[in-house]
C-alpha cells in the first residue's frame, strides 16, 4: 500500500491550494459557504465570481476527457480538488454541475456533448434539479410529472420540489415519465435538459433557518426540443444514475468539518467558562478528539473510494457509506458544536453576541436537510445493505 | 498512490486463513481458554517454519524481512480466527529489540525468535493498569552482580510460557517517571520470579508476575539506562496498531458471519435479514469497520515509512477500540438468544473485543491524545 499522492498531484493540490486562499479573502463578511451561495445575493455574486475564475483554469471539468474541453485527469485529482475547495469554503463548481455532466458524456450524443459541455466548462451554465416531487421522494421512481411527444417537442407537465437554487438557474434537467404505465416505475422515465422558460415557476421554499434556498416548481406546458432527451427515451433513470454514479467519493463534507472542527478547537481554546478554559474540559476534549478521528477515517475513506472507483469497480455500497457517514457526521459535528458553546451557541449571525457568526446553529439546520437530500441516510443504508451485502430486498 | 494489498500480501493472506482454518479451529480455541498453560508447541514451530514469528526481522537476522504492513496482513488473519497464541506477546517484543537493542542482543536473541526458540511476554503493566511512565513502580537497583529487580507486573500476557520477559522499571526515582524508565531482557528461569495466572473476559492467558529479588546482568539492559521510556512510547504505538489489526479481523468476521446469519435465521416467515432494522444495523457494521480499516492502513503505513504517526496510530486505536466493540454488540443482538451462549463462537468474538478495546490504551487514553494533537 502506498499512500503517497504523486509529485503532479501535489503540485495540483499547492496550486489549489493557493487559488483558495486567495479567493476565500474576498468571502462576504461570515461566509461560510455550500448553500450560502443560493441564498444571499452577495453570496451569489461571490458564488459566481469564483466560479468563472476556476472555469478559465479549466477546473470545472477535471476529468472530462480532452477533447470535450476537460483536463483528462484521474478521480483522485478530483478528489484533491473538491477536497480542497470544501476545506476553504470556496464555491469552486456549481451545483448539479457533475450530474449532467456525467449523464451527457455517458449517454449523450456527440452533438450534445459539443453543444453543451463546452458552454458549462466556461461556467455559462447554472442548473437546476427537477428530480422530486411532492409525493415522489426517496421513492424517487414513483414521480408523476408526465412528457408527452408533439411534434419536435415534448410537452413537460407537473409539480417538483426541492429545487435548489432554482432562482439563480437558468437551465434545467427534468426527470419526467414518457410511459403513463405506473407499474414499470423507472423504466418509464426520460432526462430532459433545457433552457428555462415559459411554463417554469420557481416559488421559494423557506428553509427552516430562513434561508432560500429551496424552491417548489410548477410546470406546466412547458416544451422541450426531442433533441435535448439525453440518453434514449425511458432511459432516463439510467441517465441520472450515471450522473449520480460519475465521481462517488464525497470528501467534502469531511473537508468542510474539518475546517470547522479547527474553528471549534480554536473558540474552546480562547473562551473560559467558569474560569477554566473550555480546551481544558476533559469531556470537551474528548468529544472534539472523537470528531476529529471521524474526520480523518471519513477523509481516507473519500480517497479509498475514489481509487477503488478509479480502477473500474462498482462501488455503490461504498459510496452509501461515504455519503452517509460524514453527513451524519456533520451534524454531530454542529449539534456537538452548539452544545459546547452553550447558550451563546444558539444564538444567530444578526447578534454581535453570536460566535463564529453563529456559524454553527445555522449548520445545525443545514444539516439537518443534508442527511435527507440525494439519498436519505435510510436510503443509503438500503443500498449498502441490497448491493453490497446481498441482503434480501423485500 | 496504491490503496490496494500487494499480490505478495495477498498470497500470504490466502497462506494464513488456511493456514490457521486447518491448525486453529475454533475448538482449539476454547480447548486453550480452559487449559491453564495453552501453548501448542507443534503449531508454534510449524509458524516459524512458515517465516511468521521472524516476519519483521530482518534477513541478516535470521527472520523473513517483511515490513509492518505484511504483519498487520497475518495478525488480520490471526484476529479473525480469534486466535490465544503467544504471538503475539513474541512479535511486540522483537519490536522493542530491533529498534533499542545492541548488536549482540540482536544477533543472540531475533535469530532465536526468528526459529521459534524464544517466547517472549511483555511486562510492561502494573497493578497501577496505566500505559504511562507514572504507572511503573517496579524497581531496579544496580550492585555489583548487575540490578536487582522487586515489584508486581499485572495483565501480562503469556508469561506462563514465556522464555524471556521484556520488563519495565524504573532505575532513579530521583528523576521524572519519563526519565527513569529501563528496559530489561530476563530470563523466565531467573530465580525470585513468581507467576499467577489472572482470569479475564477473555481468557486469553494475562498472569501476574512478581519479582522479589531478580537478579538480571547488565548486559540485559535493553537500550540506555534510564532512557527506556521513549522506547515504549514507540512500542506502545506498535502494539497499538498491531492489536488494531487483530481486531479489524474480528469485526471481519463478525459482520461477515452476522450477515450470513441474517440471511437464513427465518422468524414470521421471512428471513431477518429482510428486515430493515437488521439490515441499517448491518450497513452500520460494515460501513464502521470498513471506516476503520482505513485509519489502520494509513497509521500503518506512516510507520512503515518512519513518518510521523502519533496522532493518526492514536485516532486508529481510540475508533477501533469503539467500532470493534459496537460490532460484536450488534453481532450478539442480530444473533438473539444462541449469540449469548458460551458455546456460540459470537460470544468469543464480543468477550474479546471487550478485551481488545482495553489493551495498550483505551479510547479514552487514546482520543485524548489525539486531543493534544490537534491543539486542545
Amino acid at each position: 500500500m502506498d499512500f503517497k499522492f504523486t509529485s503532479e498531484q501535489e503540485a495540483l493540490r499547492r496550486e489549489f491550494e493557493e487559488f483558495c486562499k486567495e479567493e476565500a479573502k474576498r468571502a462576504p463578511e461570515g461566509w461560510g459557504g455550500g448553500m450560502q451561495a443560493e441564498a444571499t445575493d452577495e453570496g451569489w455574486a461571490y458564488h459566481r465570481s469564483v466560479v468563472e475564475k476556476a472555469a478559465k483554469k479549466g477546473w470545472l471539468c477535471l476529468p472530462w476527457p480532452k477533447e470535450y474541453g476537460g483536463q483528462g485527469h484521474g478521480l483522485i485529482e478530483q478528489t484533491i480538488f473538491n477536497e480542497v475547495t470544501a476545506y476553504y469554503k470556496v464555491p469552486a463548481v456549481p451545483l448539479h454541475f457533475m450530474t449532467v455532466a456525467a449523464g451527457i458524456l455517458e449517454y449523450g450524443t456527440e452533438e450534445q456533448k459539443k453543444e453543451w459541455l463546452p458552454r458549462m466548462a466556461r461556467a455559462e451554465i447554472d442548473w437546476a434539479e427537477l428530480l422530486s416531487e411532492p409525493d415522489a421522494g426517496s421513492d424517487l421512481a414513483s414521480l408523476k410529472t408526465q412528457a408527452v411527444a408533439d411534434g419536435d417537442d415534448y410537452v413537460i407537465n407537473g409539480q417538483k420540489v426541492w429545487t435548489s437554487g432554482g432562482h439563480h438557474a437558468d437551465h434545467v434537467f427534468v426527470l419526467a415519465r414518457t410511459d403513463t404505465d405506473v407499474t414499470k416505475r423507472h423504466r418509464g422515465l426520460t432526462f430532459f435538459i433545457n433552457k428555462v422558460g415559459s411554463g417554469i415557476e420557481f416559488r421559494p421554499l423557506i428553509f427552516m433557518n430562513r434561508s432560500h434556498m429551496y424552491n417548489e416548481t410548477f410546470i406546466s406546458d412547458f416544451h422541450v426540443p426531442k433533441q435535448n432527451i439525453v440518453g434514449r427515451v425511458n432511459q432516463g433513470w439510467y441517465v441520472m444514475m450515471a450522473g449520480r454514479n460519475f465521481a462517488r467519493a464525497n470528501i467534502g463534507v469531511a473537508a468542510g468539518a474539518k475546517r470547522d472542527l479547527e474553528e471549534l478547537i480554536e473558540y474552546c481554546r480562547k473562551t473560559r467558562v467558569n474560569g477554566e478554559s473550555l480546551a481544558s474540559n476533559p469531556l470537551v476534549r474528548q468529544r472534539l478528539a472523537e470528531l476529529a478521528i471521524e474526520i480523518e477515517a471519513a477523509r481516507q475513506f473519500a480517497y479509498h473510494v475514489s481509487w477503488l472507483q478509479g480502477k473500474g469497480q462498482d462501488v455503490a455500497a461504498e459510496a452509501g457509506a461515504c455519503g452517509y457517514f460524514s453527513l451524519e457526521l456533520s451534524l454531530r459535528l454542529a449539534n456537538t458544536a452548539v452544545e459546547i458553546m452553550g447558550l451563546y451557541g444558539t444564538v444567530t449571525q444578526s447578534s454581535s453576541w453570536a460566535p463564529l457568526y453563529g456559524k454553527f446553529q445555522d449548520q445545525c439546520q443545514w444539516c439537518a436537510g443534508y442527511t435527507i437530500a440525494g439519498g436519505a441516510t435510510e436510503i443509503r443504508k438500503n443500498v449498502i445493505a441490497w448491493q453490497g451485502l446481498k441482503l434480501p430486498r423485500v | 498512490m496504491n490503496l490496494d494489498f500487494t499480490e505478495e500480501q495477498e498470497i500470504l493472506r490466502e497462506a494464513a486463513r488456511d493456514f490457521l482454518a486447518k491448525e486453529f479451529p475454533k475448538k482449539l480455541v476454547r480447548e486453550i481458554e480452559e487449559d491453564p498453560i495453552g501453548f501448542r508447541p507443534d503449531i508454534w514451530q510449524k509458524m516459524a517454519q512458515l517465516g511468521w514469528i521472524g516476519l519483521i526481522i530482518p534477513e541478516e537476522y535470521g527472520g523473513s524481512g517483511g515490513n509492518f504492513m505484511d504483519l498487520v496482513v497475518v495478525l488480520e488473519e490471526m484476529g479473525r480466527a480469534c486466535l490465544i497464541a503467544l504471538f503475539f506477546s513474541t512479535v511486540v517484543c522483537t519490536f522493542p529489540v530491533l529498534d533499542a537493542g545492541n548488536e549482540e542482543q540482536k544477533r543472540d536473541l531475533l535469530p532465536k525468535i526468528a526459529n521459534g526458540g524464544a517466547i517472549f511476554a511483555l511486562a510492561l503493566t502494573e497493578p497501577s493498569a496505566r500505559y504511562d511512565a507514572v504507572g511503573i513502580a517496579t524497581k531496579a537497583v544496580a550492585n555489583n552482580n548487575g540490578y536487582v529487580i522487586n515489584g508486581t507486573k499485572l495483565f501480562i500476557h503469556d508469561a506462563q510460557v514465556a522464555d524471556y520477559f521484556l520488563c519495565a522499571t524504573r532505575t532513579d526515582l530521583s528523576l521524572s517517571p519519563e526519565e527513569s524508565v529501563t528496559l530489561f531482557i530476563i530470563d523466565a528461569k531467573s530465580e525470585g520470579i513468581r507467576i499467577t495466572p489472572l482470569h479475564t473476559i477473555a481468557d486469553d492467558k494475562q498472569n501476574e508476575i512478581n519479582f522479589n529479588n531478580t537478579i538480571v546482568p547488565r548486559g540485559n539492559v535493553l537500550g540506555e539506562v534510564n532512557r527506556g521510556w521513549p522506547v515504549v512510547i514507540r512500542l506502545l504505538e506498535q502494539a497499538a496498531i498491531a492489536k488494531c489489526a487483530e481486531m479489524i479481523g474480528g469485526a471481519d468476521w463478525t459482520v461477515e458471519n452476522t450477515i450470513a446469519y441474517a440471511k437464513e435465521r427465518v422468524q414470521y416467515g421471512r428471513p431477518i435479514g429482510s428486515f430493515q432494522i437488521i439490515q441499517h444495523y448491518l450497513a452500520e457494521m460494515w460501513t464502521e469497520t470498513n471506516h476503520a480499516k482505513r485509519l489502520i492502513y494509513y497509521a500503518t503505513w506512516l510507520m512503515e515509512q518512519g513518518l510521523p504517526c502519533a496522532s493518526e496510530v492514536a485516532m486508529a486505536k481510540a475508533w477501533m477500540s469503539d467500532v470493534y466493540r459496537r460490532c460484536t454488540r450488534v453481532g450478539v443482538q442480530i444473533h438473539g438468544g444462541i449469540g449469548t451462549t458460551r458455546d456460540h463462537d459470537m460470544g468469543l468474538y464480543y468477550r474479546r473485543a471487550r478485551q481488545a478495546a482495553c489493551l495498550f490504551g483505551d479510547a479514552d487514553f487514546w482520543r485524548e491524545r489525539v486531543a493534544r494533537e490537534i491543539g486542545l
